[in-house]
């Protein structure tokens, strides 16, 4: 059969102009399909990252708006398997403007000790992670939020207060790299209690718990233990791995999983149109041609295996090309502002590329099955007769 | 002189596969496209619909959704006193103090549960909501802890119907009625009585937000002006419509991705197209020549091979959007990060979108066709004739 390749790529070039045309469309609606399947991987396949795997989040039951007793911390801190245990409080709050949307950015509390003791992978010099342990009204902040704020250490940032009826004034004191947090700013707890003064409600409650635990495979042992803790209290608990967390703010879109698949599906059979709608023209104008070569006594066999292996050859090369222009694209996305943090770690991973051109063949391959087939099955007469 | 319209209908129509095909291409883009449109108008039409431009949402300066808002009973005495208040026939003041709060009840579409808003609020709220009506079963009684789930909530979550009981706060609250607020987001609500809800939460003092109804739209303006710049109130006022249509960006990222998928899918739809359109001017080289014969000038061949394409696109654009009127009124859900609940809305695949994916289609089918007809427009009489 591997003599007729030649044969085949030269069938490819005859209609150079129909061939790219083909590529071309194929390659769009390829790129496109790369980028769901990468999307739908890195959302709902892709193993916890490293630094992100041993953390924990622990939120009321209800929703992460539902307040907890801060006295929780000491009792999760008593749970055996747990390293760390840091008060993960959304301060929210208005910074300059709320209505440019440039100036939103999460604005959290913690206890800067536990900080460091849960998030054991982030990078930032000690003389900064000092400072952000002594001074009472310091702030950090997360390097891709430095450096589109222009800030600088010594920064002064004021935040207006809608959760906490209070003001902040915090000094930027540290600017730290983490490849799980994007645009975030910590600043410390003992800071906002100080502020609501000793009669606030709100001084004792806390949104959630970020929580660090000793080893990969504690971590399901603690969020059982913690939920069953609370399980009969005014506030009950969820615990969660810190992955399962942020899907839980895709799932506010909707139901992704199925948006993608919908579109996964438009695009497939998009192409299986493209692919034999090239493929029905390509034969019905070499019916004659199909004729002479019956005539040399080709088998219908070895005719059909060549229209199949140049719809196979046209949408291989569309496929890797759709896979590149996707790659490409991913590397723009992940500079593009996102509030899912799986979209700064968007790429095209071999086995997705593979499954692209894969599946590019075998639309290809099976979208040209019908025109092959007819052309396999005309009897020679009829085929030299044709004028096509 | 034009070439009639009726030779490119006919023209389409011979080929009908291939029409097709490419039509079926196109049409699956603008289904794309038209389904988000839809979804996104949904969304914005059932938030319009919630918003009474005569009816004022107060809340503590600073915060932006009723979630996190605040309102103390002292400074709604205070606002109920203001001028420009409309009243009632037995002459209260139509001035609601409400309290918002969130229930997580299981859900069937989502592991993590369904967020629903549980709304506090006395008569006097419901009297500022023309648009809620009671659809089966009666009003929650004061003082009983005794609900009222909107429509869409009773229909979405089986085990929330009318009878049934719900278990949030402090214990179980019955069911007693079903509410229809048309297309308002009421639908997604639970509503009880305000004082219960209180002192179920703990929060006898701490409310979210109060709504004013003003004489007249220029009373309203004035009040709000009033409440915003007096400094005792330390709250803002804005319409419930303004406040409403500004939660419709929560639909922005599906909008942004819809939009975008739908233009690489237009990509590879237009390579489709311009494919088609050359296969069609090769296979009909004998007819421009004979036309150009007949008299016909380059530029009506230019236009007619245009306007068939721009045809082919249409017939295409229709038949996405046929793809997709099914969807219309499907009701679906989606979580919003001001309310951190759900709010279920219909699709509304109306004719602004239909219009807007024709006028898609019909720019890729210019895409595609414009090179294909200057092919065409370019024959030499001659050469065209003799070709086969």
């Amino acid at each position: 059969m591997l003599r007729y390749v030649p044969l085949m790529l030269k069938n490819t070039l005859r209609n150079r102009r129909r061939s790219v045309l083909t590529i071309f469309s194929i390659g769009a609606s390829l790129c496109l399909l790369g980028l769901m399947f990468a999307l739908y991987r890195g959302l709902f396949l892709a193993p916890a990252r490293p630094g992100q795997e041993l953390r924990l989040v622990t939120h009321h039951k209800v929703s992460m708006t539902q307040p907890m007793p801060y006295s929780y911390a000491a009792k999760i801190r008593q749970v055996p398997g747990v390293a760390g245990v840091m008060t993960w409080q959304w301060f929210g709050g208005t910074y300059k403007d709320a209505r440019d949307r440039n100036n939103f950015f999460a604005r959290f509390c913690a206890e800067p000790a536990e900080f460091f003791k849960v998030h054991t992978d982030i990078d930032m010099p000690e003389d900064q992670r000092r400072a952000f342990l002594q001074l009472r009204t310091g702030a950090i902040v997360s390097d891709d939020l430095a450096e589109r704020m222009h800030w600088k250490l010594g920064e002064r940032i004021f935040v207006i207060g809608d959760i906490f009826p209070v003001s902040l004034e915090l000094k930027l004191v540290g600017i730290f790299h983490d490849a799980n947090t994007s645009e975030t700013l910590y600043f410390n707890r003992e800071y906002l209690r100080e502020l609501l003064g000793p009669n606030s409600a709100r001084a004792d409650t806390v949104g959630a718990f970020q929580i660090q635990a000793e080893s990969a495979d504690a971590v399901a042992r603690v969020a059982k233990t913690i939920d069953t803790m609370f399980e009969n209290s005014t506030a009950p608990t969820k615990s969660e791995s810190e992955q399962a967390f942020t899907l839980q703010f895709i799932s506010f879109l909707g139901n992704v999983k199925m948006y993608l698949m919908v579109i996964c599906g438009a695009v497939t059979f998009t192409i299986l149109l493209v692919s034999a709608n090239t493929m029905a023209m390509s034969v019905r104008e070499r019916t004659r041609e199909v004729g002479i070569l019956k005539t040399l006594g080709y088998s219908p066999g070895s005719i059909l295996f060549m229209v199949l292996g140049e719809a196979g050859v046209i949408s291989m090369i569309g496929g890797a090309m759709g896979v590149g222009m996707a790659a490409g694209l991913t590397g723009l996305l992940r500079n593009a502002p996102s509030f899912i943090q799986q979209m700064k770690t968007l790429t095209i991973t071999p086995d997705v590329a593979a499954l692209c051109v894969g599946l590019a063949i075998a639309i290809g391959v099976l979208s040209s099955l019908i025109p092959a087939w007819n052309a396999a099955r005309m009897p020679i007469l009829v085929s030299l007769r044709s004028s096509g | 002189m034009a070439i009639p319209l009726a030779y490119n209908l006919r023209n389409l129509t011979v080929r009908k596969t291939t029409t097709f095909m490419t039509a079926l291409g196109i049409a699956l883009t603008v289904a794309v496209l038209v389904a988000v449109l839809a979804l996104v108008n949904g969304l914005s039409s059932a938030f319009e619909a919630s918003g009474e431009p005569l009816n004022i949402l107060v809340m503590r300066k600073g915060s932006n959704a009723e979630l996190n808002g605040g309102m103390s009973r002292a400074v709604f005495q205070d606002l109920t006193a203001l001028p420009g208040i409309a009243r009632a026939a037995d002459g209260h003041p139509l001035a609601s103090l409400e309290l918002i709060t969130i229930v997580n009840i299981p859900s069937t579409e989502d592991e993590n549960g369904a967020n629903l808003t549980v709304r506090g609020l006395t008569t006097v709220g419901l009297e500022l909501r023309p648009r809620v009506k009671l659809a089966e079963g009666r009003w929650f009684q004061a003082g009983k802890r005794e609900v009222v789930v909107g429509k869409s909530v009773a229909k979405r979550h089986s085990n929330l119907g009318l009878g049934k009981k719900i278990r949030f706060a402090k214990g179980e609250w019955d069911i007693v009625g079903i509410l229809d607020a048309g297309r308002g987001s009421e639908n997604s609500e639970i509503l009880l009585d305000l004082n219960q809800s209180a002192s179920d939460y703990n929060r006898m003092d701490g409310l979210s937000s109060a709504r004013l109804r003003a004489t007249d739209s220029v009373a309203a303006e004035a009040l709000m002006r009033s409440i915003s710049e007096d400094r005792r109130f330390n709250s803002n006022a804005q319409t419930e419509l303004d406040y409403m249509t500004s939660q419709t960006s929560n639909a922005a990222p599906i909008k942004i991705m819809g939009i975008f998928v739908a233009i690489i899918m237009a990509v590879g739809s237009s390579f489709a197209a311009m494919n088609t359109m050359y296969a069609a001017v090769a296979r009909r080289a004998r007819e421009v020549g004979t036309l150009r014969v007949l008299g016909f000038s380059r530029g009506s061949i230019l236009t007619s091979f245009f306007l068939e394409s721009l045809l082919l696109s249409a017939i295409g654009g229709a038949l996405g959007c046929l793809l997709v009127l099914p969807l219309n009124n499907v009701t679906t859900g989606m979580m919003t990060f001001t309310t951190f609940s759900e709010i279920a809305f219909n699709f509304r695949v109306g004719p602004q979108a239909m219009a807007i994916g024709v006028g898609f289609a019909m720019i890729m089918g210019a895409i595609g066709g414009v090179f294909p007809a200057r092919n065409a427009a370019k024959k030499e009489i001659l050469v065209a004739l003799r070709d086969q």
